[in-house]
């Protein structure tokens, strides 16, 4: 269990190198190695969407990959998006339109939207519950997750 | 005075939050810290023969491994923590709590039987797997009809039956009231499991500084200063040696109260023992099966009218599922009974509930706790009545609402909190007239409707009306202080679990105090901040903490105007507060900030008055006579696809009456997230034990949470009633979302598929389950 791996990666435009185990947890590994605890663990199965992180541009659920996996690749967390005094309008929006309550769920959901609204500029409210169906949130009943990203593709537009 | 209680103010936390600022337990990190995994039991039922950890012990990494014996005289079932039992004539109430790690044997899938600590979390879930256990299965008890058979296997082997407690509560004179009935119905109501899921599973982080002999945790705990005193008082410290902090949460919904889970307790005990930091954290499968959950029950009910639709009485008699223990005492059926009579003036009543143990994972309150079984049941037994008297849903509901002029309505019955149960205030029929309005209901009774059935579509109309009693006491309290920057600080026990308290709290000071939202700074749920109340429970955070921070609010703006007064050789009546100045009304050029009199108010030379105290600051407290009772009318269209059983739902409409609105779009989100909820239990969520006990479908991919694609948009109205039992005249809203839904669902696919004559009658379905029901009905005919 012992044999560590080394991995390189660049998380939010930064290099980070380590030595894992090779069956270490990206989730883990963000959270607890990076200590970028923003990347929110919520079922450890892939189905509740709260680890999503981007990966080469693409959302992927960080507990169901490896560390080692990412290595040599690029990963965007939620502390890459915007900061408190600067928002991405992603969460302008979220913020404006109420789409976050406990805000547990609400990283994975940023992430998921993220390429989303870059491939679907201005999208109806189907298509934004498709993008959103794997991702659970048990506080909002989405109405307003759904509003805040109908308002960001508003917003990116300008 | 800028008015802010009421305005739509986007929130005080959400920067935070949205930037992956937020601390969440799992996200405190400590140097040397340790990790927690659990051994738990495979089988509902067996006995405990043996448990061998050496080769646990062995494996590198690992630092312990705990057991029921190494824990020698400190292994002690937990305390109760609702008691003592009602003060009814005749109640039976056997108390067995949970016990920190099984010790003879076992009595639920999941309950834990040993402790691994070690340098990782990876490390310690194998060193699990090390351990060599030998559990003797026995029949388990799960099917709650039968559990108090003679023959049925016993929970607790030291008690005469799975008897956990019975109790009986009655109005009037149900027998004769039946007697001179036109009409009654009968019938057998079923309700099942569900789970809360809070997308955050439990955790906890101890810390024991043994040279400051000073304990610090971190745990995802809705009620931090509870759990605080429990702690001091099992490990022989004082309370003020022990600090809970319940940071941000991720969902609470009731399970995350004041359980004293065993891991909740095992924890701290461990870092004392190790002094080290240990931290645990909860996977999604031990949530399934150690987080407590909540719904089981039975019901024999009966309704007598009379031809009018007038309800004369409501008799039933039933049976709640406590699980394997009952620590959290008679809550739920408590409000069962408390809601089964719904918001209707109903002279008789006679209920008899019996609480029973079985080899299932503990119950205690989630979001609606036993409320909706009530709604559900009042609200079925109604709509039958109504078909059977040719009576319009929406009319006989009309004709058996408490009027206005009855408030305050006493029930005759004690409540949740063994006080007697008294709605305080009320106006019904407006909620739902506004309803009905909202949702068209005369025209798609009268048109839409019947075309569409007319065109072979199943499109039906369902409404239904609910009560929550909210905002009970004890009490809670708050801490205002003005500082020197200007800035407010506000400190309150409750912990915070998404409700927006960072905002809505907020609202509440900056009104009265002329400050920006942004400038109140809230503290929740630090024990070392306030360290007096209860917790965030019960619908009670608004109207019973909402209220002791507008009591201790009040204070500090009179000592701000009495100082400023002084200060500025002005009467305090011609003084205002805006802009955090104090000024002069005439003369606004004549004023002092905030910050500038919070310094003078503590000074660092000179003489204080005698009799005065240093500072703009002031703590309060709010303890309500009795709960606030809020209202509410949920109404929906739905489409039964007759191929896949699939429901659409097309239109969703809340009218919700819940006193003084706070934030109208934060209490709107509690809706939405509340209905959401309520749409699992009546039509997705259902925990599936076979009959050993074991929960068949323990993950996110076999236990269906609603997702976007299932939750439609949700219309809201308002209507205020303010409460007379609080200056705000608030009352309660977090759980109304989910009380009412079952009921309405039923309503609504029965009228979806009328032509087919079918009664709804439990809880949860499914698109399967509803399949079943209509090939069962088929077969009668």
């Amino acid at each position: 269990m012992s044999d560590l791996h080394d991995v390189a990666v660049t998380v939010n435009g930064k290099k980070y190198h380590h030595a894992v185990e090779p069956r270490l947890l990206l989730s883990d590994f963000l959270r607890h190695d990076l200590r970028l605890t923003g990347t929110h663990v919520g079922c450890e199965h892939g189905v509740c969407g709260a680890c999503t992180v981007l990966f080469d541009g693409q959302p992927v659920r960080s507990c169901l990959m490896f560390a080692i996996q990412a290595n040599g690749h690029e990963i965007i967390t939620v502390e890459g998006l915007g900061t408190r005094e600067k928002l991405h309008p992603l969460q302008e929006a979220f913020w404006e339109a109420h789409g976050l309550q406990c805000g547990f769920c609400t990283p994975g959901i940023l992430l998921t939207v993220v390429p989303f609204l870059e491939s679907h500029p201005d999208p109806d409210e189907n298509e934004i519950r498709q993008a959103i169906s794997g991702n659970l949130c048990r506080c909002t009943g989405y109405q307003n997750i759904v509003d805040a990203i109908k308002l960001a593709s508003e917003k990116m537009k300008t | 005075m800028t008015k802010l209680i009421g305005q739509r103010i986007k929130r005080n936390e959400d920067p935070r939050l949205l930037t992956g600022q937020a601390l969440f337990v799992d996200d405190v990190n400590i140097p040397g810290m340790l990790h927690a995994a659990f051994l738990r039991s495979d089988y509902a039922h067996a006995y405990l023969r043996s448990i061998e950890v050496s080769a646990a012990l062995n494996r590198p990494g690992v630092v312990a491994v705990i057991t029921a014996q190494d824990m020698g005289d400190e292994w002690q079932p937990g305390p109760p923590l609702v008691s003592p039992p009602p003060t009814v004539k005749g109640v039976i109430f056997n108390s067995r709590t949970q016990v920190p790690l099984a010790r003879d044997k076992v009595r639920h899938v999941g309950e834990p039987i040993a402790l691994v600590i070690a340098e990782n979390r990876y490390i310690a879930e194998d060193a699990v797997e090390d351990i060599d256990v030998d559990l003797d299965p026995i029949e388990a008890v799960v099917d709650l009809e039968t559990a108090l058979d003679r023959s049925a296997p016993l929970v607790h082997a030291d008690l005469d039956s799975n008897l956990a407690a019975h109790l009986v509560q009655h109005r009037g004179d149900y027998a004769a009231a039946r007697s001179e009935a036109d009409l009654v119905i009968k019938r057998k109501i079923v309700i099942d499991r569900g789970a809360a899921a809070a997308m955050e599973n439990r955790g906890i982080v101890a810390d024991w500084d043994a040279k400051s002999e000073h304990l610090t945790v971190w745990d995802t705990t809705q009620a931090p200063i509870p759990i605080r005193n429990g702690l001091a008082q099992r490990l022989g410290l004082s309370v003020g040696q022990v600090r809970v902090i319940a940071p941000f949460m991720g969902g609470g919904f009731g399970p995350k109260m004041m359980m004293f889970y065993p891991e909740e307790l095992l924890i701290p005990w461990v870092s004392m023992k190790l002094g080290r930091p240990v931290k645990w954290i909860e996977d999604r499968r031990e949530n399934f099966y150690a987080t407590t959950q909540e719904r089981v029950q039975v019901h024999e009910a009966e309704m007598a009218l009379n031809k009018h639709g007038r309800v004369l009485g409501v008799s039933h008699n039933f049976l709640h599922d406590s699980g394997a223990y009952d620590p959290y005492g008679l809550t739920i059926p408590l409000n069962t009974q408390s809601h089964v009579l719904g918001a209707y003036d109903i002279p008789n009543y006679y209920s008899d509930l019996k609480v029973v143990f079985t080899n299932k994972t503990l119950t205690t309150p989630i979001r609606g706790a036993g409320r909706p079984q009530g709604i559900f049941v009042v609200e079925r037994l109604l709509d039958i009545a109504a078909k059977e008297l040719g009576i319009d849903p929406v009319e006989i509901r009309m004709r058996n609402f408490i009027p206005p002029e009855a408030f305050p309505y006493e029930r005759e019955i004690i409540d949740q909190a063994f006080a007697p149960l008294i709605l305080d205030s009320g106006n019904y029929k407006p909620v739902l007239e506004k309803a009905a309005a909202m949702i068209g209901y005369e025209r798609f009774v009268r048109d839409e409707g019947p075309r569409l059935r007319a065109e072979g579509r199943h499109v039906g109309i369902g409404i239904v009306t609910f009560i929550e009693t909210t905002g009970v006491g004890p009490y809670e309290g708050a801490r205002v202080t003005v500082e020197a920057s200007g800035k407010i600080r506000v400190a309150t026990g409750v912990g915070t679990q998404g409700q927006g308290h960072f905002t809505s709290f907020a609202q509440i000071v900056a009104e009265q105090l002329g400050v920006g939202i942004e400038d109140v700074h809230l503290v929740t749920g630090d024990t070392s901040d306030f360290h007096w109340g209860t917790g965030t429970f019960a619908s009670r955070g608004a109207v019973v903490a909402g209220n002791a921070i507008y009591a201790s609010t009040q204070v500090v703006r009179e000592k701000i105007l009495k100082l400023a007064s002084k200060v500025l050789e002005a009467p305090e009546e011609e003084l205002e507060i805006e802009a955090g100045q104090v000024r002069v009304a005439d003369i606004p050029s004549l004023s002092i900030s905030l910050g500038e009199l919070a310094l003078l108010a503590n000074p660092l030379r000179g003489a204080v008055q005698p009799g005065t105290e240093p500072g703009l600051e002031a703590t309060a407290y709010f303890g309500p006579q009795y709960g606030a009772a809020a209202f509410g009318v949920h109404a929906m269209i739905l489409e039964v696809d007759p191929e896949t059983m699939m429901v659409e739902i097309k239109r969703y409409v809340v009218v919700e009456d819940c006193g003084t609105i706070l934030n109208p779009m934060i209490l709107e989100g509690q809706i939405h997230g509340g209905v959401a909820m309520g749409i699992g239990n009546a039509y997705f969520e259902k925990l599936i034990y076979d009959e050993n006990g074991q929960l068949l479908n323990a993950s996110l991919a076999d236990y269906l949470i609603p997702s976007a694609g299932e939750v439609p948009r949700i219309e809201v109205g308002h209507e205020e009633t303010r409460s007379p039992l609080n200056p705000l005249g608030t009352k309660g809203a977090g759980e109304a979302g989910t009380i009412p839904v079952p009921a309405l669902f039923a309503q609504a696919l029965e009228n979806a598929l009328a032509d087919l004559d079918i009664e709804i009658l439990e809880m949860p379905l499914s698109p399967n389950r509803l399949f079943e029901i209509l090939q069962k009905k088929e077969k009668e005919k």
